[in-house]
């Protein structure tokens, strides 16, 4: 049986143009923007409990657009995602923390970054000990908790 | 039919692990219900890529987004703060920070050092023991020789400083203010079948090492061993009482949903400072019309939170980040009473390592300091792995308008009414913040941090539930006498943070544990004549 898509696919195409729009891709750090497919597909992939506030997001977005955001021209496009960001709450929010959390953790974008393509466990990481000098003059206070009678 | 127990503990989280494991040996018939179940580490968060996502969903410290079957929901509509916790075996400490200082000795006295609120029927020195026993069974790592506080003897030593620490150690010094390694239960040796520490970093909701203590693998095995019986996914509806205004045990539903009765001499409640006073309310009845234990009518009052002020910058050298521990150090330079800072009381102050790229990115874009287009990379890469930040602890002065009560509307799965919390930070509290702000911030610009951003209070820092059933020698002032015994009914106890009378200015857990622990030993003291 098919499963009813999460969301239609003009809602697809904001999404993806609104993404490119908070994130675009750049050549300097070798980095794809928030409309890459791969992106794109780990995001309705793992839509999931957030589904219902970013319809809700992207049907506010289709609004106050009244067309789709790539056939805006540029300046219009900008003005209607600041109306789009101060205006949204919570469902706008749950947007763009969406688009974040699923850029942040791409491969191409981890590597840029430097950090290991891995979660945490089992491998853990290596925290330096530090310079446990500074603590001399802590140390050598009097005593400064206060008595009771 | 259950066959009726000795002891009946509600909930098996940091306090009602404790009072099991404590009175084990007393070799009675203990059992425990807890709401939820067994935790499973091969499902924790930090074992997957998705470990930074799964803190906005199943792993949410709210209990309204997270919305698992374990978790009830609160109206928390009415408060600035909302409330978080976690539901299950080993309770809130399964996801909580580790961080675990202890109240100070004033705290108990502020009635008397300050003329606010009211002292409390105990003092630090009755603790002291139990804090140690408490601290051996946690596994707790810190260092010795704090000169803000008595003198304590930690099991394992501390964590690295790192290069958080460091950074924040050296600012520190450049204002001349006390600061101190936290003590954490996160082990940093072997320790008691527990492996060491090996930096996952993302510690709060849940550690897949199990080097974070929770009593699920602390208390809880050693009380069972000890015979204690835990029965999970059974929540508890009500407490159900006899015609001589005893506690004659509980109505709950079972993991089938089928509702059950089990017999008890004794109950114990630890359901925290929201889920005890919700409990207490759906037990009224006609013998009780407000609630049981409730003729003081400050059932599900004085709830207090500890609103934090939160502050972060950005350094240029690299920080710890999610590389470690979340919290490192902690200072008390502000937490005694100096009036000429336009407040009582005072604030603890904890210091962040930094925090994932998916936190950095959503919490700086939220903030307006990491920009869309094409300058968002160059902005990412100054900002992710350079933060640092600290956040002030305010003691929060028991008000009675700050409460629990049963929403008229909001019901669990089981169809049990909800709590509902009203909440307001008070005039003395808002100052403290306002202070701690600004020291905060003072702390940053030494460290040579820009970019620097407040959360004031923590939306969803409702961590501590305290107050709202307090402890007290006047059954008119206290819904507890000075060893967790109701006042109202001989055989009921409450060991949780709903006890405390203040809130002191730091994180609540040990102490929690340290009274639950210090009733424990009241009760076993006095298995005689407990009744009378």
């Amino acid at each position: 049986m098919l499963t009813k898509p999460a969301l239609t696919p003009a809602q697809r195409d904001d999404l993806r143009s609104f993404a490119a729009m908070i994130i675009p891709d750049s050549a300097e750090y070798k980095v794809p923007g928030a409309d890459d497919p791969k992106i794109q597909a780990d995001i309705l992939a793992t839509l999931g409990r957030d589904t219902e506030p970013v319809r809700e997001a992207l049907d506010h977005l289709a609004r106050l657009a009244g067309q789709p955001l790539a056939g805006l021209d540029p300046a219009r496009r900008e003005t209607v995602a600041k109306e789009f960001r101060n205006s949204g709450g919570a469902a706008t929010a749950t947007l763009i923390r969406v688009v974040l959390q699923c850029y942040y953790r791409d491969d191409r974008v981890l590597r840029s970054l430097g950090l290991e393509l891995r979660p945490p466990f089992p491998e853990g990481y290596t925290l330096e000990q530090g310079d446990w000098s500074l603590l001399d003059p802590v140390k050598a206070r009097p005593a400064m908790w206060r008595r009771v009678p | 039919m259950n066959e009726a127990v000795d002891v009946l503990i509600i909930g098996a989280g940091a306090s009602g692990a404790a009072v099991a494991w404590s009175l084990a040996e007393t070799k009675m018939h203990i059992l425990c219900l807890d709401q939820g179940g067994w935790m499973n580490p091969a499902a924790y968060p930090s074992r997957g890529r998705d470990w930074e996502a799964r803190f906005f969903g199943d792993y949410s410290p709210s209990p309204n987004i997270r919305a698992r079957p374990e978790d009830y929901p609160i109206n928390d509509d009415n408060s600035p703060i909302k409330v978080v916790n976690f539901n299950g075996v080993g309770g809130s400490t399964v996801m909580y920070t580790a961080h675990f200082p202890r109240l100070h000795p004033s705290d108990f006295k502020v009635k008397t050092l300050d003329g606010v609120a009211d002292d409390w029927p105990i003092d630090y020195d009755t603790l002291a023991p139990f804090f140690a026993e408490n601290d051996r069974m946690m596994g707790v790592s810190g260092l010795s020789g704090d000169p803000a506080f008595p003198p304590t003897e930690p099991p394992m030593p501390p964590l690295p400083l790192g290069r958080s620490g460091a950074a924040l150690g050296k600012a520190m010094n450049k204002l001349g203010w006390h600061w101190w390694p936290s003590d954490t239960t996160v082990a940093t040796t072997d320790y008691e079948g527990r492996a060491r520490c090996i930096n996952l970093g993302h510690c709060t909701p849940a550690c897949a090492q199990g080097a974070k203590a929770s009593t699920d693998i602390t208390y809880w095995p050693a009380a069972l061993r000890a015979g204690v019986e835990l029965r999970t996914h059974c929540r508890v509806r009500e407490i159900t009482t006899n015609e001589h205004g005893m506690a004659s045990g509980v109505v709950y539903y079972d993991k089938d949903g089928v509702e059950q009765f089990q017999g008890a001499e004794v109950v114990i409640i630890a359901c925290n400072g929201i889920g005890t006073p919700r409990l207490l309310l759906n037990s009224a009845s006609g013998r009780f019309p407000n609630g049981l234990a409730n003729s003081s009518g400050l059932v599900g009052k004085n709830l207090m939170f500890h609103p934090y002020a939160q502050v972060y910058g950005f350094v240029e050298e690299v920080t710890d980040s999610n590389r470690a521990p979340p919290i490192c150090l902690w200072s008390k330079e502000f937490y005694e009473t100096d009036l000429s800072r336009g407040f009582v009381r005072g604030y603890a102050f904890q210091f962040g390592r930094g925090a994932g790229p998916v936190m950095e990115a959503v919490m700086s874009e939220a903030k307006g300091i990491l920009p869309w287009g094409a300058a968002h990379h160059a902005v990412f890469r100054r900002l992710n792995g350079h933060r640092l930040q600290l956040s002030a602890i305010c003691e929060d002065l028991p008000e009675e308008h700050n409460r629990v009560t049963l929403d008229p509307h909001l019901k669990d799965i089981h169809g049990i009414p909800a709590p509902k919390v009203d909440y307001t930070i008070g005039e003395n509290s808002a100052k403290m913040m306002e202070h701690g702000v600004a020291r905060a911030k003072e702390v940053l610009a030494a460290a040579g941090a820009t970019d620097i951003c407040v959360n004031c209070p923590i939306l969803y820092g409702g961590w501590h539930l305290l107050g709202t059933a307090r402890m007290g020698t006047d059954p008119e002032r206290s819904v507890v006498n000075e060893w967790g015994r109701s006042h109202d009914v001989k055989n009921l106890f409450i060991v949780d943070g709903s006890v405390f009378v203040t809130s002191g200015g730091v994180n609540p857990t040990s102490t929690i544990q340290a009274i639950a622990l210090y009733i424990a030993d009241q009760m076993k003291s006095r298995l005689a004549n407990l009744f009378d």
